[in-house]
């Protein structure tokens, strides 16, 4: 190994640039099979999943940024399944099992770490609804069970059990949770679609989308027109405003969720942890870092904006969960812009449109969805449209039917 | 601090105010289509652009009416309800419900 260093070292070129992960930039086609608008990880997975398994590789991702630069970036990096409806249960589930192995799949390393995630409830109603939830995920599969003060002290030794003189309860303690790093995501699965013909158009912004007799044709972009036989929206933060482009409405509210990360310190938190009560989770990344998250703002927003007064909130609340990070210094914060559906599901599947599908309302649960939604939306262009039965009760016209999968589950909901 | 001006309290922190939705025409409910009523109930005006919203200052629990840009976060103007709600709103019961 030291030797390989030295010749590393020592080398005129740098070797990424004899096998680069990604493709050098190329001119954009007229025409494409398939145009997914988003380079997240939701956009990159479809074209990854439609190009391995349906052998469809005529695809173009367009990005506006650049690679996993938008809410793919910005989330933090939780992955679970202990939601509470069979349907988000089901659905979620799956994904954690694909992420279990997708660095293998790879062959390129997303540092994916399972870590179990722990729910603290603070009042009896939140017990009640937790005792709900382990049961239907373990119906489902997951592994998940209620434990008591004791056990969470065993198991978080440096947790106050009496944050804000909310004493803990009881906790939902979900043994399938994990992390992984979300920039390695997106680029392993950039890296596995581009390496199998599919097109990655990084600084590519989507200004309009053609439409005629109820069907897309293609869009316009800022270098120029395509034509596109389906064209997928993964666009997390600006669903709504594209679908407008495609000409019909979305029931999103967009709100921003601000997160911050700590200088990095010695391993000592394994799992992830949770509060219902003060809105506040945290996690110790693999590389040392404590990553602070919290619940939306209180008012809608299409800006990344940060404001004090949310992070005093979010840091006072951390502060109460973990005393010493009083201690400890912020490396940065920001935000990201969720797209918030009333139920807190995502709307995923067919358009009003024929040929234009919806990748959308992702707003505190995308990423721990990335590669099932990858796959279910590969599937559904492959079959031409029709809808997996997995996504199947995401579906946009739930609204109009009153069937909602009032996932409660969600970070963002209030338990 | 972001500061909010409510009609009746005049300019305070904007963190003693609580957000109420955006303002929406109610279609009657008496001969609505489902399809129109989900899409009061679910639907609201989400470009870019100053929309028109629901607050109420929470510690004295007064409800009014601001325009606001929901991209650059402006208050442009905040007054009270009675600016648009010129009559009582009467809400008559359906005829099915008992």
């Amino acid at each position: 190994m030291p030797l390989g260093l030295l010749k590393y070292g020592l080398s005129q070129d740098f070797p990424f640039e004899k096998d680069p992960d990604l493709p050098l930039p190329t001119d954009l086609k007229r025409q494409y099979d398939v145009v997914i608008i988003g380079g997240g990880g939701h956009g990159v997975a479809t074209a990854y999943y439609l190009a391995k398994y349906h052998g469809i590789t005529n695809v173009a991702v367009l990005e506006k940024g650049y690679l996993g630069g938008g809410n793919t970036a910005r989330n933090t990096a939780v992955i679970r399944s202990n939601y509470l409806t069979p349907e988000g249960v089901k659905f979620y589930s799956e994904s954690v099992k694909l992420y279990e192995n997708l660095s293998n799949e790879f062959n390129f390393n997303i540092m994916y770490s399972r870590r179990g995630q722990l729910t603290l409830a603070h009042t009896d109603a939140t017990v009640c609804a937790f005792r709900q939830r382990a049961e239907v995920n373990k119906h489902f599969g997951g592994r998940t069970e209620l434990i008591d003060p004791t056990d969470i002290a065993q198991l978080v030794p440096t947790l106050n059990l009496n944050p804000a003189n909310l004493p803990v309860l009881a906790g939902l303690w979900h043994k399938d949770g994990a992390t992984a790093r979300h920039d390695a995501v997106a680029w392993g699965y950039a890296r596995g679609a581009t390496q199998r013909g599919v097109e990655l158009h990084q600084l590519t912004e989507v200004t309009d989308v053609l439409v005629s007799n109820g069907r897309v044709t293609g869009v316009k972009t800022t270098r120029g027109g395509i034509d596109a036989g389906v064209v997928i929206q993964a666009v997390a933060g600006h669903s709504a405003l594209l679908a407008q482009k495609a000409g019909f409405p979305l029931p999103i509210v967009a709100y921003p969720l601000q997160a911050m990360v700590t200088l990095p310190v010695k391993p000592f938190l394994t799992p992830l942890v949770s509060s219902s009560a003060l809105h506040c989770y945290i996690q110790q990344t693999s590389r040392g870092e404590m990553v602070i998250g919290g619940g939306s703002d209180p008012y809608p927003l299409y800006n990344s904006r940060a404001s004090l007064p949310l992070k005093e909130n979010l840091i006072s609340s951390a502060v109460e969960m973990f005393p010493f990070l009083s201690e400890m210094r912020l490396l940065r914060q920001w935000a990201g812009i969720t797209d918030m559906t009333s139920d807190y599901s995502p709307i995923m599947g067919l358009s009003p449109l024929e040929n234009y599908y919806i990748d959308a309302g992702w707003g505190t649960w995308g990423f721990k969805a990335t590669p099932i939604c990858g796959k279910t939306m590969a599937e559904l262009v492959a079959t031409g449209g029709k809808v997996p039965e997995l996504i199947q009760p995401f579906e946009l016209a739930r609204f109009d039917r009153f069937k909602q999968v009032n996932e409660m589950g969600a970070t963002a909901a209030s338990h | 601090m972001k500061i909010m001006t409510c009609p009746l309290n005049g300019p305070r922190n904007i963190s003693e105010f609580v957000y109420g939705g955006q303002v929406k025409a109610m279609p009657n409910s008496q001969n609505v289509s489902d399809a129109d009523w989900a899409h009061y109930v679910f639907y609201e005006k989400n470009d870019v652009g100053v929309v028109l919203e629901w607050w109420m200052h929470s510690p004295s629990s007064y409800w009014f009416i601001a325009e606001r840009h929901n991209a650059t976060d402006e208050i442009i103007r905040t007054y009270p309800a009675d600016e648009l709600f010129k009559q009582r709103v009467d809400f008559v019961p359906d005829e099915g419900a008992s």
